[in-house]
């Protein structure tokens, strides 16, 4: 390792302006996670409100007003603020790391693109001190409730969109093109690590959906202040489109917030089996063809608009066909387990629960792209079960297992495992002890984003608010763990997993701060 | 942490009792096609089952045989293209079998044959308006539990929050078609026994269709985000044999005579205030609040207002006719003579607001017939 | 460092989103035609501009047809069809009209949007003479009728027995006025 000895003394600056300026992919990547971290807390306590209301029946807590405000609050800050920034901040630190570069391809738009978060989101939050309350038409606006019928935010929200989408984008055109540029020499496409390549994946979603956001709530700025009709049947306009445009964007969307932790969960599992990736090849094929699909899948998402039969039909099929290339992932990932020599560290404890209850969420999902049934599911807590359980358990998870994973070489110490394994434990119970009853009180009738409810649905409900109570304070030990782990923890090792595999984990622990300045030679393969 | 543990563990053990008394699943109505799409439902969850147990089966066995603590060493295979094509076959066939039974059922949903009733359903931000086409019966149908049990003042009923004062009223095993429309945003009509959810959108009409085979109360729910009364704004549909639906009809359309009579007739102030404090409650109260409070800047004030507190013929016009631009609606066509009568004179002299002043029947409907 | 920053790769990943961006517009107009083949949502097309057959109304099936008049957002206007129902041959030319009035103190501007159900009958609905998707200014107190002439093309499909056309009058009277609600 005498390469990184010449960069050993080129440390990062000191103070708080090393934050401010820095072009350092791992210190954006830092960045990024903690804010991800903070948005989870701030979206994570709104679902306390909500659960909290619909703890029992009847009003006690909120008025519906402001209960509609939290939930439309709490999806678009854990979509965007949440999720989203997490991938990104794992793409930063890794990406470099696991292709051989020394840093991302265009470090100072990587550093505005993060700066515009905390702006972004400092002015969708302060809506909920305007006059007529925060926005309040769920996460998906439909027309014409976000548009004639919105509170005055709303202008603020769509402001606060069109930033987060130019960060978005500017993220997503910066890891494409340090996966093209600036992989170690030799290093082909089919070589990448499956975390790069989903990445690499989702990044195209990225830049080929989010511009399609900003036309529409552009579309509706333009409505409400222009006096234009898109969306307002008054003018000759139609409600319906905008949920097409919406769902254009909205349903890559959800495997742009889910593909990075197929990646993540495909580098776990490998490790922790200590035996290759099954299926390398298939599992690249499959997630494009997962990225292609969910180009003409959108309007699963509104069978109940009234669409001619063939639109329904079409719909239907295509959205069953996705359940292909996505069974072929989990299929791969059991076949790296089968016959392996398996720990159960934290990493490998949220990759495999990952697995379990994405395919449970997918499942789910499969029973919603059956039209005629859809009718009975649609816009009820059935849907809200399974969109939870594939970003929770899936999503959330996904970059909880990344987190514990590399965390190690990040910052050279090794977090407490049995700590570790309690925050599994009781986030696995938690998690499923929330969504799992929501499938039951959705295929029973309750309709979703309502503030009370039918007697019928109490005890359900009760059962999961403990358990989001549960979930929620849970998380607060990880935060524990993580300060901890960087204050004191052990010194990790060289290689902190045995069965651990990639470039990353050539570089020394912890990783020094400028990387590959030379480009490593990768080995016979 | 451990104590946590087990007093976690042992409030699983107590809950089983109360989960048994609960509806689990899917009801599986009183339609041909609503038992269809139950039947659907089955099959694709027994399908997931299947699938899960196998796949999860597999994964748990390598999970406790395939572990380091055991010895286990690892192999070294990494890729096969022959199971890669068998799976990817096998849940293809899979998916045609489940797609021919949904097709058969989705295009019996839209079947456009000849209907023996068609009634149209208009959401309004936050109550049902029903209108039986051809027949001159239309009403709206609101909410019916009371505020105190919402507020948890008084104990909830078991039909809290799926009553409305009236129901719409259909005869059993006739094809009833139903066309859907909005007056404001985008609603949902949805009763889950009947397999019916359908949006209602502003400006576009959609229709959907029922034939309901067993008389009975079937309740719903608006199921899409209509802004802050979205939850209380709930459905009931009573099917009753075609005799009994007949007689309900003729009723409806002598009631309508029969409010305009009572219109004529003399009221006191006391049965004004008293069926003023009712209509106040359900078409008043969402907005200007129990208290007349209202919610400012979006609802003014109905208490000490100087409308109110001012001349009668501007609170009768606003009232009678709406205000447009400020959001609030006309009431001539949804309330009749005497419920505008009875709901102005109840705000004139409520709260601060003694004003003393009578607002009678036939003034409002002297009004109303001028147009 | 050259070698690693190609400025190809940017820009043209600048350019898709630019394209990206044009074509969530785009879907407007894509959306319409969509609705125009499909007949998605009930949309109808303006005035009928083709030749009316008299020829085709001989021996033709008989079709009911239904109108519906709505208000948007309560609109203080009186609007109702002259007959809800009308039985009619397929390819028969028929007239009708809708009774509006302003009962507001103030002149307001009105604007009817059709639609129809079920959606695929759309394109066979033909509204020679129409009063939709216009300007209708009326004083306060003012009546108007409306007229409405139409046909069914013969091609309508076989298993359509009932349609219904729906008018909603829209408030247009200040076009970008979001209301706090």
């Amino acid at each position: 390792m005498s390469a990184y000895t010449e960069t050993a003394h080129h440390g990062p600056a000191t103070g708080w302006t090393r934050w401010i300026l820095t072009t350092n992919h791992k210190d954006i990547g830092t960045l990024y996670l903690v804010f991800s971290l903070i948005m989870l807390f701030i979206g994570g306590s709104m679902a306390f409100v909500i659960r909290a209301e619909l703890f029992q029946p009847g009003l006690q807590l909120v008025v519906p007003e402001f209960f509609n405000q939290m939930t439309t609050m709490h999806g678009l800050i854990m979509v965007f603020g949440a999720v989203m920034p997490a991938f990104v901040g794992l793409a930063n630190w890794q990406v470099p790391l696991m292709i051989g570069a020394p840093d991302m391809a265009l470090p100072r738009m990587n550093n505005l693109s993060f700066w515009i978060l905390p702006f972004a989101f400092a002015m969708l939050i302060s809506t909920l001190f305007m006059p007529g309350g925060a926005p309040d038409f769920g996460w998906t606006f439909y027309a014409p409730l976000s548009t004639t019928y919105a509170p005055p935010s709303v202008t603020f929200f769509i402001f606060a969109i069109h930033l987060m989408g130019m960060s978005s984008i500017m993220g997503a055109i910066n890891i494409i093109v340090t996966i093209f540029n600036m992989r170690a020499p030799g290093m082909k496409l089919m070589d990448m690590p499956l975390f790069v390549w989903t990445w690499l994946i989702t990044a195209f979603l990225l830049i080929a959906v989010m511009p399609v956001l900003a036309a529409v709530v552009t579309m509706m700025l333009m409505d409400i202040h222009f006096g234009t009709s898109f969306f307002n049947a008054a003018g000759g306009g139609d409600p319906v489109l905008f949920q097409h445009v919406f769902w254009f964007f909205a349903h890559p969307e959800v495997y742009i917030m889910v593909l990075p932790a197929f990646g993540v969960v495909s580098q776990i599992v490998p490790t922790f089996a200590r035996k290759p990736l099954f299926g390398y090849q298939s599992m690249v094929y499959a997630t494009i063809a997962i990225a292609v699909l969910s180009f003409i899948v959108w309007a699963h998402h509104m069978f109940t608009v009234g669409m001619p039969l063939a639109g329904e039909l079409f719909f239907m099929y295509t959205t069953m066909l996705i359940a292909v290339p996505t069974g072929v992932k989990v299929f791969n990932w059991i076949s790296t387990m089968f016959r392996g020599s398996m720990t159960f560290e934290t990493p490998m404890l949220f990759a495999i629960a990952f697995i379990v209850l994405f395919t449970i969420g997918g499942l789910s999902g499969l029973m919603l792209a059956i039209a005629p049934a859809d009718f009975q599911y649609h816009d009820t807590y059935f849907v809200v079960a399974h969109f939870h359980y594939v970003l929770v358990p899936g999503s959330v998870f996904g970059i909880l297992a990344g987190v514990y994973y590399w965390l190690p070489k990040w910052c050279g110490k090794m977090y407490d495992e049995k700590l570790g394994q309690w925050h599994f434990w009781l986030s696995f119970i938690g998690v499923n002890l929330t969504f799992f009853p929501m499938h039951f009180v959705g295929l029973a009738g309750m309709p979703r984003r309502i503030p009370d409810y039918a007697l019928q649905f109490a005890d359900f409900n009760m059962l999961t608010s403990l358990g989001a109570f549960l979930f929620g304070t849970t998380q607060l030990l990880f935060v524990y763990i993580i300060v901890k782990t960087v204050r004191s923890g052990k010194p990790a090792e060289q290689l902190p997993w045995e069965g651990a595999k990639g470039l990353e984990w050539t570089v020394p622990t912890p990783a020094p701060y400028h990387t590959f300045s030379t480009p490593p030679v990768l080995g016979e393969k | 942490m451990r104590r946590l543990l087990h007093l976690f563990c042992l409030a699983l053990v107590f809950i089983p009792g109360p989960l048994l008394a609960l509806e689990f699943n899917m009801p599986k109505g009183v339609t041909d096609t609503s038992q269809s799409i139950f039947g659907l439902h089955m099959t694709i969850f027994y399908i997931c089952l299947a699938i899960a147990i196998i796949v999860f089966g597999v994964m748990f066995w390598s999970i406790f045989h395939h572990r380091k603590s055991k010895g286990a060493t690892a192999a070294q295979f990494h890729g096969s293209v022959l199971i890669e094509i068998v799976w990817t076959i096998i849940p293809l066939i899979i998916l045609v079998l489940i797609a021919i039974p949904s097709t058969i059922t989705l295009v019996d949903m839209y079947d456009a044959g000849e209907s023996d009733i068609d009634i149209q359903v208009t959401g309004h931000q936050w109550k049902w308006h029903y209108k039986y086409i051809g027949e001159d019966v239309d009403f709206f149908s609101i909410l019916n539990t009371s505020r105190e049990e919402i507020e948890n003042r008084k104990k909830k009923n078991p039909n809290y929050l799926l009553e409305v004062d009236n129901a719409l009223v259909v005869p059993i095993n006739q094809k009833i078609r139903f066309l859907f429309t909005s007056n404001d945003v985008i609603h949902a009509w949805w009763v889950p026994e009947l397999a019916i959810k359908k949006d209602a959108i502003p400006g576009f009409i959609n229709e959907s269709w029922t034939r309901i085979n067993e008389p009975g109360t079937y309740r719903g729910q608006c199921a899409e985000l209509c802004g802050k009364h979205h939850a209380f704004m709930p459905i009931e549909v009573k099917a009753v044999p075609e005799a009994e639906y007949l007689a309900w009809l003729d009723e409806q359309k002598a009631a309508k005579q029969a409010r305009a009579a009572s219109a004529e007739q003399d009221w006191s102030m006391d049965d004004l205030m008293t069926a003023g404090a009712i209509v106040y409650e359900k078409n008043c109260a969402v907005c200007h609040q129990a208290d007349g409070s209202g919610m400012p800047p979006a609802f003014p004030p109905l208490n000490g207002s100087t409308i109110v507190q001012g001349d009668k013929a501007g609170h009768i016009e606003i009232v009678v006719h709406g205000r447009l631009e400020k959001g609030m609606p006309a009431f001539d066509e949804q309330l009749s003579a005497v419920d505008i009568a009875a709901v102005i004179t109840y705000e004139r002299n409520s709260w601060d607001n003694q004003t003393g002043d009578i607002v009678t029947p036939a003034e409002i409907q002297a009004l109303m017939e001028k147009e | 460092m050259k070698r690693w920053l190609k400025p190809s790769t940017p820009t043209g990943l600048m350019l898709i989103v630019v394209l990206m961006f044009g074509f969530g517009f785009m879907l407007v107009p894509l959306y319409d035609v969509f609705c125009e083949i499909t007949g998605l949502n009930g949309k109808t097309q303006g005035p009928y501009q083709g030749e009316v057959n008299a020829a085709q109304t001989e021996n033709q099936r008989t079709v009911t047809i239904q109108f519906v008049a709505n208000r948007n957002d309560n609109l203080p206007w009186r609007f109702a069809p002259e007959q809800e129902e009308i039985q009619l041959q397929i390819g028969e030319r028929k007239q009708t009209t809708f009774r509006v009035s302003n009962t507001y103190d103030q002149a307001v501007v009105a604007q009817a949007i059709p639609s129809v159900s079920p959606a695929r009958a759309a394109d066979y609905l033909n509204k020679v003479e129409c009063f939709c998707f216009q300007r209708q200014p009326l004083e306060a107190g003012q009546a108007k009728d409306f007229p409405l002439v139409f046909f069914i093309d013969p091609d309508l499909p076989a298993d359509i027995s009932k349609l219904t056309l729906s008018y909603t009058l829209f408030d247009i009277t200040n076009p970008a006025s979001a209301r706090t609600h």
